[in-house]
């Protein structure tokens, strides 16, 4: 069953008819099925793709989409774009990892419960300082306001495993 | 496809809406999203479904009585979510879930206004934009359909004229006769440079050879800019128009739209508006009869701001890292796999059709002797109204400030008066506007002139609360982590600036601090290859151009003079105001307050940390910082 893994990246790759120009599309659809862009399967991409690992390496490095660790369960990103900036996005952020635990600039959770991102801007600047928690965006946001956010999802979490 | 084909279509479309007794547009832009504006609709359905109205969610050959229907963005973010009734005109603002029933009972069924979910203008309540100082003062021309028709439907852009101008381009303008009318419209790109799109058609169109591409760059990646996603988002097929004409003045056969990550709803409803224009023939293969081809695909970005830099975008496109080029070779002359191409700015192709439609005069009637027709520029940061707008190049600062967003607000949203401080403009590579340029008309030369620029169109207003220095920062944090890395002044230098500014913030600055920083930002700007290295400096030598005084209170004083910079701040107990509970001594992380029931507390500075916690926690606001 080892060869399963690589069934999907088959697959991807083939809708893409193994075009090297398509690396990013292709990592991102890899991303997607994976969660993360696991080291075999890069290796895996450049052969197939007829590129070096360095390139695939260099693509997965360069964008900040990209990530080559297994991210938390829930994604919750902190918008640090100018409006929300000056809305005081940074104490959203603070808030944030101190209701989380997190520590020495890790951004997951122990328990790969939470992963916190901070992205440039979303788009919702009318809505500043705002958090995209699973996708949804939350706009207007305060320090108790995601502390709440949080204790949702937890609680959703909990709810779920004792069904 | 032809002229007779889309005046078919116009003429169904109209026929049929006319027989719709009111059509219930919800505004389905981000900020209304974020603020439930999709639950709304949904609402709406349910109600008309379970009262047995007579409806539709698209206009069909036999048209119910009402129309409901998601819109692009309305502009008016701050009042989200936002219906618009028509043909009515009533726009209700702040639209809550429970208010629906109260919409379709008395506004659809018995044609009455519902008074309290109007704009509360200060004259009264407005009916519709017509009496809300907001939209009174814009000029919407590129944002003429947006949040005015449905985008996903290609009948009703077609039905407001759209695609016509694509058939003329294919079907009876000569390249040269196109890439003139965009030379004498104006027309200059919206992206940031304002290079004036004409010329660069003219160029790529002179190009030999038989492969040419046309790029939309949708990688809106400046920081608190969202105009280009509004566009993506509420007029798709006017992009794509723009495209095509665009197409048909180089001889390009080939599109891509380039939009960034962070914009799911822009690449969904496009792919939808490319799939639609397919089959409906006015997209793909022999347009208008006219054997030529023109097809279009969207490619996702991958989080990356340089990508916004034409050659950069190039680059990632073709499925590299996204690193800068010397220029020249234009991508006009060299672009995509070698070839001619061009790239040109969401919001610039989005006006190419009115362009067609208008005439050049006509278009260039609007604006300034340098920069014509009208911008779009998303309004944030303390401002009453925040919100999408579009103005005439030459409004001036107050126009937008005071009487379109109403004025600048405090941190706590209350009215600030007086207390503007400054605009920031053009993202990373812009600079700050003060209170002496409030009457200064804005267009490419006069930004210019004072060191900021148009950039994509942020503008972010900042009241007095605000600390210039940590404005400077946040950029040079921004450009730092985006940085590509290929010039070493830009990669090591921006790094070296950020590393200065936090010397400063954090009360480490001497006098030599100021000069070192100027020095390298003039390096950085000199020594770098691409757009994001040279401008990178902007905000910093802006805030220092205009805000000297205050660089220098944080280096001399140690002291910042908004109150924002946490290192330079001393906490102090107000021993009138503190009841000696002793909870602040309690949650000090650092141990530093001190002291007990009888003597009151007292916060020891040299080993406060500045974190915060005895101010959270006093609940007799007794604990004060300055």
């Amino acid at each position: 069953m080892e060869n399963s893994k690589f069934d999907a990246v088959c697959a991807i790759l083939d809708a893409y008819r193994h075009d090297p120009n398509k690396l990013i599309p292709i990592l991102r659809e890899i991303q997607d099925q994976y969660g993360y862009l696991p080291e075999d399967l890069m290796i895996f991409v450049s052969t197939a793709l007829g590129v070096s690992p360095a390139s695939v390496y260099g693509v997965a490095t360069f964008f900040s989409h990209f990530t080559l660790e297994p991210k938390g369960r829930h994604i919750v990103k902190v918008c640090d774009g100018t409006a929300c900036h000056v809305r005081r996005s940074e104490e959203i952020a603070r808030a944030l990892r101190q209701e989380l635990g997190l520590q020495d600039g890790r951004d997951t959770t122990g328990d790969m419960m939470f992963t916190l991102e901070t992205v440039a801007c979303l788009g919702a600047c009318s809505l500043a300082p705002a958090v995209v928690a699973d996708g949804v965006v939350h706009g207007s946001m305060t320090p108790s306001a995601v502390r709440a956010l949080i204790a949702d999802i937890r609680n959703k979490e909990e709810a779920e495993s004792h069904e | 496809m032809n002229k007779q084909a889309l005046e078919q279509i116009t003429t169904d479309f109209n026929c049929r809406l006319a027989l719709c007794r009111d059509r219930v547009l919800v505004c389905a832009g981000t900020g209304c999203v974020a603020n439930g504006s999709l639950k709304i609709y949904e609402k709406f359905r349910r109600i008309m479904a379970e009262w047995g109205l007579s409806f539709d969610l698209e206009l069909k050959q036999d048209p119910a009585e009402h129309l409901l229907s998601a819109s692009g963005c309305q502009g008016f973010c701050q009042m989200s979510p936002l219906v618009t009734i028509q043909p009515a005109n009533i726009l209700y603002v702040k639209v809550q879930e429970e208010d629906v029933a109260e919409i379709v009972n008395r506004t659809l069924l018995k044609g009455e206004i519902v008074e309290r979910l109007l704009y509360q203008a200060a004259e009264g309540p407005a009916r519709n934009g017509e009496g809300i100082p907001f939209y009174q003062l814009q000029q919407r021309r590129s944002l003429a359909l947006c949040g005015v028709i449905d985008p996903l439907d290609l009948n009703e852009y077609i039905a407001a004229g759209g695609y016509e101008q694509a058939r003329r381009a294919f079907a009876e303008l000569r390249p040269e006769e196109i890439c003139e009318i965009m030379e004498r419209s104006g027309l200059r790109g919206r992206g940031g440079g304002g290079f004036p799109t004409g010329r660069k058609w003219r160029m790529a169109a002179q190009q030999p050879g038989e492969i040419k591409y046309v790029i939309c760059n949708g990688d809106e990646g400046d920081p608190g800019a969202f105009m280009d996603s509004c566009v993506m988002e509420g007029t798709p097929h006017a992009v794509l128009e723009g495209m095509m004409i665009a197409a048909a003045a180089i001889g390009a056969n080939h599109g891509v739209i380039y939009v960034r990550t962070e914009y799911p709803l822009a690449v969904s409803r496009l792919g939808k508006a490319i799939r639609d224009a397919r089959a409906q023939g006015v997209l793909g293969e022999n347009l208008f009869g006219t054997g030529k081809d023109f097809d279009i695909e969207i490619m996702e970005g991958a989080g990356a701001f340089v990508c916004g830099e034409e050659t950069a975008l190039i680059a990632s496109v073709e499925g590299k890292r996204g690193m800068p080029m010397p220029k020249p070779p234009y991508p006009a002359q060299s672009g995509l796999f070698g070839k001619p191409t061009i790239i040109n700015n969401v919001e610039t192709l989005a006006t190419v059709p009115l362009v067609l439609r208008l005439g050049p005069e006509e278009y260039a009637r609007v604006g300034t002797a340098g920069s014509k027709g009208t911008k779009t520029f998303s309004l944030t940061g303390h401002v009453a109204n925040t919100g999408l707008i579009e103005v005439p190049f030459g409004a001036t600062l107050r126009q937008i400030v005071a009487e379109i967003g109403g004025g600048v607000i405090n941190d706590d949203g209350s009215n600030a008066g007086d207390r503007f401080k400054a605009v920031q403009i053009g993202g990373p590579s812009g600079g700050c506007l003060t209170r002496e340029m409030l009457d200064m008309p804005l267009d490419y030369e006069n930004l210019k002139s004072v060191g900021a620029m148009v950039g994509s169109g942020g503008l972010v207003v900042m009241n007095q609360q605000t600390c210039m220095v940590q404005i400077a920062r946040f950029f040079m944090q921004f450009t730092q982590n985006e940085s590509c890395g290929k010039c070493v002044v830009c990669r090591e230098g921006t790094r070296q600036m950020l590393a200065l500014l936090d010397d400063i913030i954090e009360g480490r600055a001497d006098r030599a601090t100021i000069p070192l920083l100027e020095e390298l930002a003039h390096a950085v700007t000199m020594g770098s290859l691409c757009g994001l290295g040279k401008t990178a400096p902007n905000p910093v030598l802006s805030t220092l151009k205009y805000f000297r005084e205050e660089y220098e209170a944080h280096v001399q004083d140690k002291r910042c003079p908004a109150g924002r910079c946490q290192a330079l701040l001393n906490y102090a107990i107000d021993p009138e105001l503190c009841k000696r509970c002793g909870l602040c001594a309690r949650k000090c992380p650092a141990a530093a307050i001190s002291g007990d029931k009888e003597h009151g507390y007292a916060i020891d500075q040299s080993s406060c940390i500045k974190c915060n916690a005895c101010l959270d926690s006093c609940k007799f606001n007794a604990v004060g910082k300055n």
